[in-house]
């Protein structure tokens, strides 16, 4: 039964922007991240090198949404280590309120302004690349929810051994913006050294920087399903495990 | 009132660890339907451990607890349609807005969100709708705790350590609204460290102490039966009254001061004796006082003792 999980979702929603901060960095760092480094790599010489071009064309967008995804999730983590530490999450479990609707709110809303920097991207892009692309727009939205969705499982579990709401952001980022590193997403996995490989292959991140890369370069979702079933692992695995360690206060 | 009170909640043989630790240990009381009941001691001595197994909340180690006929951690959904629950140390969302949190507390329990708004007038926190928790002041926090509390028109409130952190004038009116909860005939259950409040708002207390209870019953007669220590303080010219004051029947000293007299004795009848010894040899009084035990020397008296065992 999910009964308040409109109303709550809503009124988290409000609560998420009447913090400036927290609404800026979410909803416009990413996009102003995309822009700088777009325009710089683009048109800082009269025409873009090869490697340039082959970035902007796809390793731009996918390293953007990845942002998104992690920003999502660090601030995720964030808000629910302030919730625990101020009692707001014992004080909202002792009504009707079920546990998962309490946190699947959250979810809901950190997918929901996913979505919505996604969206602004998308209309920044179209400053970036002004002959416009032949992008799946609405399949790679879906790539970066589902993206989303199973890192802020993981989200979870750091949400539950991290006991303090000081600590919780930085771990967050230390833990999530390094996959990026080991994700394929700049150096190719292929060219790693067979232990980073290794490495490689055990983060979520590098399944969601294949996934997001592929559709967005028009691969169908069939060519993608190992990503998806490993990503699907990590979501079941994380929700099941946080499930059994989360701590509500 | 009927003569026989019905219980609202049983708690037997209770004990509760964490780790190595044991919070609360062969935990029993009963609260009566209609009263308000208060578990007082120090921090630390196993109040909230004790609130939040009966709020279900918490799953006792060994004990039975019955809460309106329910078990509380079998059945903490359905038992929380019937409760009202206040937590110690607990807060909302920094921004969110007042009347924003009635009116999801309503939605939560099935009712109009007009009975929301109108619990925020009686709680006399209709100007501050529109503000957001943070802004809130300790008291108006604690006014919107008890509104959030009271929004399923509850049978069985619970308050734990309410008033703390609230200055005196606060303190009062938050105990008029508690009165207020039973007047309309709801069991308050509250927890306090102040040993005033406990005395001032409560109808039957039970005293726990490293995590047990010590004693329960109403706070008159826990003084009556703990502390039968009479004082009197009183100021007479009369040379021959020191020694007439000696004489009285369970009289323990008589300590004198210029005219000043500080006489100590037990039991009920000490005070009446007294005024008929200075009746019956016209002893002429300048001033009178008695000074009677609380709570809180209930409350010394007995952890005393427990820390000389």
């Amino acid at each position: 039964m999910l009964r308040g999980l409109w109303q709550l979702t809503w009124l988290e929603i409000k609560i998420f922007l009447r913090e400036p901060l927290g609404a800026i960095g979410t909803l416009l760092m990413p996009v102003a991240v995309f822009l700088v480094v777009g325009r710089a790599m683009g048109r800082g010489t009269g025409t873009p090198s090869a490697g340039a071009t082959a970035f902007l064309q796809s390793g731009l967008p996918v390293m953007a949404s990845v942002f998104i995804s992690i920003s999502a999730v660090v601030s995720l983590v964030t808000i629910v280590s302030i919730y625990r530490e101020g009692g707001i999450l014992k004080r909202l479990r002792a009504t009707p309120l079920r546990p998962y609707t309490i946190l699947s709110a959250h979810v809901l809303v950190k997918l929901l302004f996913t979505a919505i920097t996604l969206s602004l991207l998308m209309l920044a892009g179209r400053r970036l690349y002004p002959a416009g692309l032949d992008v799946p727009v609405f399949s790679f939205a879906m790539a970066v929810l589902i993206s989303t969705l199973s890192i802020l499982s993981i989200g979870f579990v750091i949400a539950s051994l991290v006991r303090t709401a000081r600590f919780a952001q930085p771990v967050g980022a230390l833990i999530f913006y390094p996959m990026i590193g080991f994700s394929g997403l700049f150096v190719p996995i292929e060219s790693m050294p067979p232990s980073l490989q290794v490495v490689a292959h055990l983060l979520p991140m590098t399944y969601i920087v294949s996934l997001l890369r592929g559709i967005w370069s028009g691969a169908p979702w069939s060519a993608h399903l190992g990503d998806l079933a490993a990503l699907a692992v990590v979501s079941m695995v994380c929700a099941a495990l946080s499930a059994k360690v989360f701590k509500w206060e | 009132m009927s003569r026989d009170p019905q219980t609202a909640v049983r708690v037997a043989g209770v004990r509760k660890t964490y780790g190595r630790t044991v919070a609360v240990d062969e935990v029993s009381f009963e609260v009566f339907e209609g009263e308000i009941f208060g578990l007082i001691g120090p921090n630390g001595a196993g109040k909230t451990t004790t609130l939040e197994c009966v709020e279900g909340l918490r799953k006792p180690d060994r004990g039975t607890i019955s809460v309106l006929g329910l078990d509380p951690f079998r059945d903490v959904y359905r038992l929380q349609e019937r409760i009202g629950v206040q937590l110690q140390q607990a807060h909302l969302q920094k921004r969110i807005k007042v009347w924003e949190a009635a009116h999801l507390w309503a939605s939560l329990y099935r009712k109009p969100a007009s009975d929301a708004d109108r619990l925020l007038d009686q709680l006399g926190l209709a100007d501050k709708r529109h503000a957001w928790f943070m802004t809130l002041s300790g008291g108006q926090q604690q006014r919107l705790f008890i509104a959030l509390a009271l929004i399923n028109d509850p049978e069985l409130v619970f308050l734990d350590e309410l008033t703390t952190g609230l200055d005196p004038q606060a303190r009062r009116a938050i105990w008029e609204l508690v009165r207020g909860i039973r007047a309309r005939g709801k069991t308050v259950f509250m927890t306090t460290h102040l040993m005033e409040e406990a005395e001032r708002l409560c109808d039957r207390v039970a005293i726990i102490e490293h995590g047990r209870i010590i004693d329960v019953d109403s706070p008159q007669r826990l003084v009556d039966r703990h502390c039968p220590e009479r004082t009197v303080v009183l100021v007479t010219d009369d040379p021959l009254a020191e020694e007439r004051f000696h004489t009285l029947p369970r009289v323990d000293e008589v300590i004198r001061v210029d005219t000043r007299f500080t006489i100590r004795g037990r039991g009920d009848d000490f005070v009446t004796a007294l005024i008929q010894c200075l009746a019956e040899h016209q002893v002429r009084v300048r001033d009178f006082r008695t000074e009677l035990p609380s709570l809180e020397d209930v409350f010394l008296k007995l952890t005393g003792h427990s820390i000389r065992d």
